[in-house]
């Protein structure tokens, strides 16, 4: 297994028609971190993580440590519904193209929980969070070790959601994985990420979520005052160092 | 006239494979411009009275580059792209062709071919049906999500660029005896047939390839046996399409 630093990003910008949309972006993320990155809408979320999967062209240094295999979870995926495809054909196609030994559709089939049903069924027809497994058993074929995730349940009722982020902990845990997550939802930040990045215009901030997390930084983020306040288990004003004990 | 009649049916195959695709990919308008480019070459080679394959093939693989570079240039529209080189091609072709050849360059003329010329067909349709098998799986991830493809390592434009020249391939070996005009449509109408017919890849392939292969097979028969003044061409298409009306009865699945 990978361990220390995973990725290093130096001095990243990207710019679409002469629009900056991130500029001059450092942060490290160590192998087994669960990173969540977070940020009002249009701040570059996506095309941060589309930038670390080398599908947009940037300025800087992106720098994945030798053996990494990424798993990308897209935000949306516009594929045509209507295509005669079935959820089966779409797994065998990726396992083909990366020369994945036979039977492997069907073991991550089981590891992720999708029914024979859902395997023959055509992806116009299954639900929203059966198409978000999918995506995700799709990720997940070819082994990767880091897992690029671009607000999994953004489409999703509570419910399912809560499903999402119960696999993705279990997934984590039972395979190592390091997983960088696009999310808008600051609960599941809280819960699940050891690190947190922001992604604004004129903020930028990268640690634990408690320290990042404070109201004053979530007021500048998103220029609006925050909704969000950490339920503290201790004084208001306690240094980080104290609120590591009960975790 | 047997190598004729066998590169038409390998032709069938060929149009069902690539059109299947070519639907999947909302390409299918695309199918009548790429045969259309061929026309001011075949205007040329009729003018100038040298092989109708060869300068048809030329405009051809000017117009698949063509339309690959726009496909990639996403600030421009390919659409209006298209729609002005297709209007451009048929009148360039038809100011060149001399008028007592235009109605061969437009609807085809099923003629004997040299043995030379069967060869070269023969080795274009294992090419394509080679190609078609062998990135079908890189084709349906495309499909599915370019991103997605481009993250598991696809290289898209290659991909692109290929199944292109495949297509245009596909619309030349059918160019000389269903014509620029109809060229396109046995790409087009058997993959709407099959498309009704099936819900996995796997047999809305062979249903395109059926319908295809049928369609030319009682084309020649009706042309043979009953309507013996008809022309090959317009008879293959109008069979394809009454075989996509009959689809129409099939339960949808």
């Amino acid at each position: 297994m990978t361990t220390g630093i995973i990725l290093s990003v130096k001095a990243l910008s990207i710019q679409f028609d002469n629009r900056s949309v991130i500029r001059n972006l450092s942060f490290a993320v160590d192998a087994g971190d669960n990173v969540a990155i977070i940020g009002p809408n249009g701040a570059g979320k996506t095309v941060l993580l589309k930038a670390l999967l080398g599908l947009l062209p940037y300025q800087g240094e992106i720098h994945w440590s030798p053996g990494v295999r990424l798993g990308y979870v897209p935000q949306k995926v516009a594929a045509d519904r209507q295509m005669p495809i079935r959820v089966r054909d779409l797994l065998a196609a990726k396992a083909h193209v990366l020369k994945l030994a036979a039977g492997s559709v069907e073991a991550l089939a089981t590891l992720v929980g999708l029914t024979p049903e859902v395997l023959n069924a055509s992806i116009g027809i299954i639900s929203g969070g059966q198409f978000q497994k999918v995506l995700i058993a799709f990720a997940l074929l070819g082994k990767p070790n880091v897992l690029l995730f671009d607000e999994p349940t953004a489409s999703l009722d509570e419910l399912a959601q809560e499903k999402v982020y119960e696999l993705v902990e279990r997934l984590q845990r039972e395979q190592h994985l390091t997983v960088l997550l696009v999310s808008h939802d600051l609960s599941i930040v809280y819960r699940a990420a050891n690190k947190v990045l922001c992604v604004s215009k004129d903020t930028v901030c990268f640690g634990p979520p408690r320290e990042v997390l404070t109201p004053a930084t979530l007021e500048a983020m998103y220029s609006a005052p925050a909704k969000f306040f950490l339920h503290q288990h201790g004084e208001e004003s306690a240094p980080p160092q104290t609120v590591t004990s009960h975790d | 006239m047997l190598y004729s009649i066998i590169l038409a049916f390998l032709f069938a195959v060929a149009a069902g494979l690539v059109g299947s695709f070519a639907l999947m990919k909302r390409m299918i308008l695309a199918a009548d411009v790429i045969s259309h480019v061929a026309l001011p070459g075949l205007g040329l080679a009729f003018l100038f009275h040298f092989n109708p394959l060869l300068g048809g093939g030329a405009t051809l693989f000017l117009g698949t580059l063509l339309i690959w570079k726009l496909q990639r240039n996403e600030s421009f529209s390919t659409e209006v792209a298209i729609g002005v080189v297709f209007a451009g091609s048929v009148a360039i072709g038809a100011a060149l062709t001399p008028t007592e050849d235009l109605v061969d360059a437009f609807f085809g003329k099923f003629e004997q071919i040299s043995g030379f010329t069967f060869i070269i067909g023969v080795l274009a349709v294992a090419l394509i049906v080679f190609f078609i098998f062998r990135y079908k799986s890189a084709l349906i991830l495309n499909l599915f999500s370019p991103e997605l493809a481009a993250a598991t390592g696809i290289n898209l434009n290659r991909l692109n660029l290929l199944f292109l020249l495949s297509f245009s391939l596909t619309v030349l070996i059918g160019l000389r005896f269903m014509g620029a005009l109809l060229a396109g449509a046995l790409i087009i109408v058997p993959a709407a047939t099959g498309r009704r017919l099936s819900n996995s890849i796997g047999v809305f392939l062979l249903a395109s390839t059926l319908a295809s292969v049928l369609a030319v097979g009682i084309g020649f028969l009706i042309n043979t046996y009953v309507f013996r003044s008809l022309s090959i061409a317009p008879t293959i298409v109008i069979v394809s399409v009454l075989l996509f009306c009959l689809s129409l009865f099939w339960p949808k699945t």
